[in-house]
C-alpha cells in the first residue's frame, strides 16, 4: 500500500516537473522579448533540477540550480540589458521562404527516431558499465561524485580548470573595446 | 526507482527536438544561444537518467564536466557576441555575413 502510494508521488512530480521543463522550452523559443526567454529557461531549468532530485543526482540538482539558473541566466539577462536589445521582435517573420517548415520537420523527424530509439533499443553500445563505480548503494550522492571526480577523473577535473581560466581570459579579450575604435570615434 | 527511464528519456527527447527548433527559426543570436542550453539540459537528463538505470555513477560525472564547459561557452559566447554587436548595432544571425565568400 506505501509502496503504491509512493509510486502516485514519483509519478506525479515527474508529470508536475514535465509540464514546467517543456513550458519553459515552449516559452523560450516563442517568446517575442529575449528577457521573457531568458525567464522561461529559468522555469524549464528549474524543472530540469527537479527531475535530477527525483533521479537522486542531489549534487547535480544543487548545481544546476547555483550555476545554470543563478549564473548563466544572470549573465545572459546582463548581456541583454547591456546591448539594450530587451524590445519585441516579430518573430512570425519569416525571413527565408520554407526554411521553418523545413526546420519543424528535420527536429520532428530527430524527435521520431530518438523515441523509436527510446522505444525499441535492444541492447545497449557495448553492454559494458563503465568502472566508475555503481551509483546506488551506501553513501550519499555527493560522497561517491566526490570520490569518483577526485580519482577517476582527476586529469580532466585539473583541465576544466585551465578550461575555465582560458574562457575568462578569452571574455576579457573579447569584451575589451579595442583601442583603434577607441581612437577613431 | 519508479518512473520508468523510458519516460525520461521520452522528456529529453522532446526537450532537445525543442531546443533544435528554436536554434533553427529563430533569428535573435541571444535566443539561439538559449536554444543551445536547452539542448544540453536535454543531454544532462539523459545522462542522469542512464547514470540511474545503468547504476553507474560515471553518468553523473559526465554532467559535471558538461555544466563546466557549458559555463566556459557561455561566457565566451557572450562575450563574441558583445563584441559584434558593438560593431552594429541589432544585428541578427542573418546579417553575419562577412564571410560569405
Amino acid at each position: 500500500m506505501i509502496l503504491a502510494a509512493t509510486h502516485y508521488v514519483d509519478w506525479a512530480v515527474f508529470m508536475i516537473a514535465a509540464v514546467i521543463v517543456l513550458t519553459g522550452a515552449f516559452g523560450v523559443i516563442l517568446s517575442e522579448n529575449p528577457v521573457h526567454s531568458a525567464l522561461s529557461l529559468v522555469m524549464t531549468l528549474f524543472g530540469v533540477a527537479v527531475l535530477f532530485v527525483e533521479q537522486e543526482a542531489h549534487f547535480l540538482a544543487a548545481v544546476q540550480v547555483i550555476v545554470y539558473a543563478g549564473a548563466i541566466v544572470v549573465l545572459f539577462l546582463f548581456v541583454i540589458m547591456l546591448l539594450g536589445v530587451d524590445k519585441h521582435e516579430n518573430i512570425w517573420a519569416e525571413p527565408l521562404r520554407g526554411q521553418r517548415p523545413v526546420a519543424i520537420g528535420l527536429a520532428g523527424m530527430t524527435l521520431v527516431e530518438l523515441l523509436l530509439l527510446v522505444r525499441f533499443q535492444g541492447s545497449w553500445a557495448t553492454g559494458v558499465s563503465s568502472d566508475a563505480g555503481p551509483a546506488s548503494g551506501a553513501g550519499t550522492n555527493v560522497e561517491k561524485l566526490a570520490s569518483v571526480i577526485f580519482t577517476r577523473y582527476l586529469l580532466a577535473f585539473e583541465v576544466t580548470s585551465v578550461l575555465l581560466v582560458i574562457a575568462v581570459v578569452g571574455a576579457v579579450v573579447l569584451a575589451r573595446k579595442p583601442k583603434q575604435a577607441e581612437t577613431e570615434s | 526507482m519508479t518512473v520508468s527511464g523510458g519516460a525520461y528519456l521520452a522528456l529529453a527527447a522532446l526537450l532537445f527536438s525543442i531546443g533544435a527548433v528554436g536554434l533553427l527559426i529563430r533569428r535573435n543570436v541571444l535566443v539561439m544561444f538559449m536554444c543551445v542550453e536547452l539542448m544540453l539540459n536535454a543531454v544532462n537528463l539523459t545522462f542522469v537518467t542512464f547514470a540511474r538505470m545503468l547504476d553507474d555513477i560515471g553518468g553523473q560525472a559526465v554532467v559535471f564536466f558538461v555544466l563546466v564547459v557549458a559555463a566556459a561557452e557561455v561566457v565566451v559566447g557572450l562575450g563574441i557576441i558583445v563584441a559584434i554587436f558593438r560593431r552594429r548595432a541589432g544585428a541578427t544571425a542573418d546579417d553575419l555575413h562577412i564571410l560569405k565568400g
